[in-house]
């Protein structure tokens, strides 16, 4: 599969077709998905009628697309008037959305073709693509292991070549960790970037829309094309695009680079700790200045987390009733009834888990002690990032996950190690800053039947409020001057 | 860590406000998950956040005004086909008086 870049180039000067593209990327699909599980519906004849008409388009003079025929897969939480948006979740397992995202629709504006929705955990809510009504998403580089989550549909479908990017959601890290479990670029945009409407809420104020992608460039043509105010999400920042790609290969001179005492923590698996090292000294034969920084908070920023997110959860899904639209259960005896049962059918037990965590923290009582609580740590957790930048630098260096992508069933009965896994995330959704992982390494582990995979291993870059422009590039002269990215499927 | 105390009673006040049904062994199950992500959770309480303002939404989340004008809107009979359950122009539910009644 060929990169995003190369795609669009091509289409829009007809050296190819969209619809060959799409039927080479439907191809691979049908080839692997069996494999990995990360679609929860792919849209076959949907894609082609899509692709033939950004090729009439582009036959009949009119402006290509920045991602003319480029193949894209969307995270089953983003809405779309084609097919069903799940959510991974009975409650909406035979829902038609009547409209599209913005996010959907401005990428199928740009020429982008739809080929299919990915796989998540239920309404977002997880770490592994395991809490799913379409069963676990394996990741490509070993199967019998997690490709990370939310988001594990979407770089599964990007790791295993299937399409050349793919649109994820993060809240906690739902982007970044299943980019760094695949070896692939994934964004979480700064808060308010990317407009949220028809993105199906988990918790509003941390939620954004992002890109996963083979490498940096590929990640900001996308982000360059999901930016943007929108009249339908109050929340979306009226700033222009950040124009990423533009300026993305040059080398930022004088680049200084925080790296928190945090990120040296003795949990860490030892490949972990080796790619943070490699990391800095490659970023230092570059000639930056990388500087210790602390981020005394961030052992706090998981407790904080699981009391927002999941309040804000309690709320959001409140939505679904059984009244409007989505699963109504049978025979209920009153309208209370009705409610009760419906969501009992509807939601699996995670994210029934985190509503009752919700409800609770929420509830007469304990709102100060937690919510209240939650929210001034949320106010720490941003001051010391912004102390870090204050202080000079561009972008703070850190691991993405504690550790690779562990094996399928080994965290699901343990909800507090599954969370964990969100340490070095989640404070940056607190703080609504820009983030990225990027492949920086991998480590040895055995795989079944006594083989050897080699597992990537991610870094995360967190920029300052609105930097995406400058994040990418800092990220992209790691990935120019070393060879962290693992050879890809079909070749990148 | 300690386990955070909280009653089978309140797991079940909880799941009532939460519009869950709940088994008697959902309820104990509960009990047990939520004491240990709560235990997690107190390790909040070690942290002096005197003087320290809370911090909702780190978005611009001033109240933003529009013209009050009519745009395109989604069809009636879209909505309503998708309602579980429809009766012309409404939208059917089970009756609201009763056991559960008051909601």
């Amino acid at each position: 599969m060929r990169s995003a870049r190369d795609i669009a180039r091509g289409v829009a000067a007809r050296e190819f077709s969209a619809e060959s593209v799409t039927r080479e990327a439907l191809g691979v699909i049908v080839r692997e998905n069996s494999r990995v599980n990360a679609f929860t519906q792919v849209f076959h004849d949907f894609a082609i009628e899509q692709a033939r008409r950004v090729d009439e388009d582009v036959a009949a003079g009119k402006p290509a697309g920045p991602l003319a025929g480029v193949p894209i897969a969307l995270k089953d939480n983003i809405c779309l008037s084609h097919g069903r948006t799940t959510c991974a979740s009975r409650m909406l397992e035979n829902y038609h959305s009547p409209f599209d995202a913005t996010a959907a629709r401005k990428l199928i504006n740009a020429g982008a073709v739809v080929v299919g929705k990915t796989n998540l955990d239920e309404f977002a809510m997880g770490s592994s693509t395991e809490h799913s009504i379409f069963g676990p998403t394996r990741n490509p580089r070993d199967v019998t292991r997690v490709p990370g989550g939310s988001s594990g549909g979407s770089a599964a479908a990007v790791a295993a070549g299937m399409v050349p990017v793919a649109i994820g959601s993060d809240t906690g890290g739902s982007i970044r960790q299943p980019a760094a479990f695949c070896g692939l670029v994934g964004v979480k945009p700064t808060y308010g970037r990317v407009s949220r409407f028809g993105l199906v809420a988990y918790a509003s104020s941390l939620d954004q829309i992002g890109p996963l992608a083979r490498d940096c460039a590929d990640a900001a043509l996308v982000l360059d094309v999901l930016c943007g105010k929108d009249d339908h999400d109050a929340t979306s920042a009226d700033l222009p695009p950040p124009a990423s790609l533009a300026n993305v290969d040059e080398v930022l001179p004088g680049l200084v680079l925080g790296v928190p005492t945090q990120a040296w923590s003795p949990a860490n698996h030892a490949g972990v700790t080796t790619a943070l090292e490699s990391s800095i000294a490659a970023y230092k034969k570059l000639g930056a200045k990388v500087i210790d920084i602390d981020l005394p908070l961030s052992d706090y920023a998981v407790a904080a987390y699981y009391i927002v997110a999941p309040a804000e959860a309690s709320s959001n899904l409140a939505r679904f009733d059984g009244v409007r639209y989505g699963r109504r259960a049978e025979g209920a005896k009153d309208l209370t009834d009705m409610l009760c049962k419906s969501r009992r059918e509807g939601f699996g037990p995670e994210v029934r888990k985190r509503i009752m965590l919700g409800t609770h923290v929420l509830s007469s009582g304990y709102y100060d002690a937690y919510y209240t609580t939650a929210l001034k740590v949320r106010r720490r957790v941003k001051d010391d990032f912004d102390a870090a930048f204050r202080a000079g630098c561009h972008a703070v260096l850190m691991p993405t996950t504690p550790g690779p992508a562990f094996a399928i069933g080994e965290k699901i009965g343990d909800a507090l190690a599954m969370y964990m896994e969100d340490v070095y995330t989640v404070g940056v959704n607190l703080a609504g800053l820009p983030a990225l992982s990027i492949p920086a390494g991998s480590m040895g582990a055995s795989a079944a039947g006594g083989a050897c995979v080699n597992l990537p291993i991610g870094v995360q870059l967190v920029g300052r409020a609105f930097d995406e422009a400058r994040l990418m590039r800092i990220a992209r002269m790691l990935e120019r001057a070393t060879d962290f990215a693992p050879a890809h499927a079909g070749g990148a | 860590m300690h386990e955070h105390p909280i009653s089978i009673e309140h797991v079940r006040k909880v799941a009532a406000l939460s519009r869950l049904a709940i088994t008697d062994d959902e309820a104990a199950a509960y009990q047990h998950d939520l004491a240990k992500v709560l235990g997690y959770i107190d390790r909040l309480r070690q942290l002096d956040l005197a003087g320290v303002e809370p911090l909702v939404n780190v978005g611009d989340v001033r109240d933003r005004t529009r013209a009050d004008e009519p745009g395109p809107t989604l069809p009636t009979r879209t909505l309503l086909d998708m309602a579980p359950e429809s009766f012309e122009q409404f939208v059917r539910i089970p009756k609201v008086q009763g056991d559960g009644g008051g909601a």
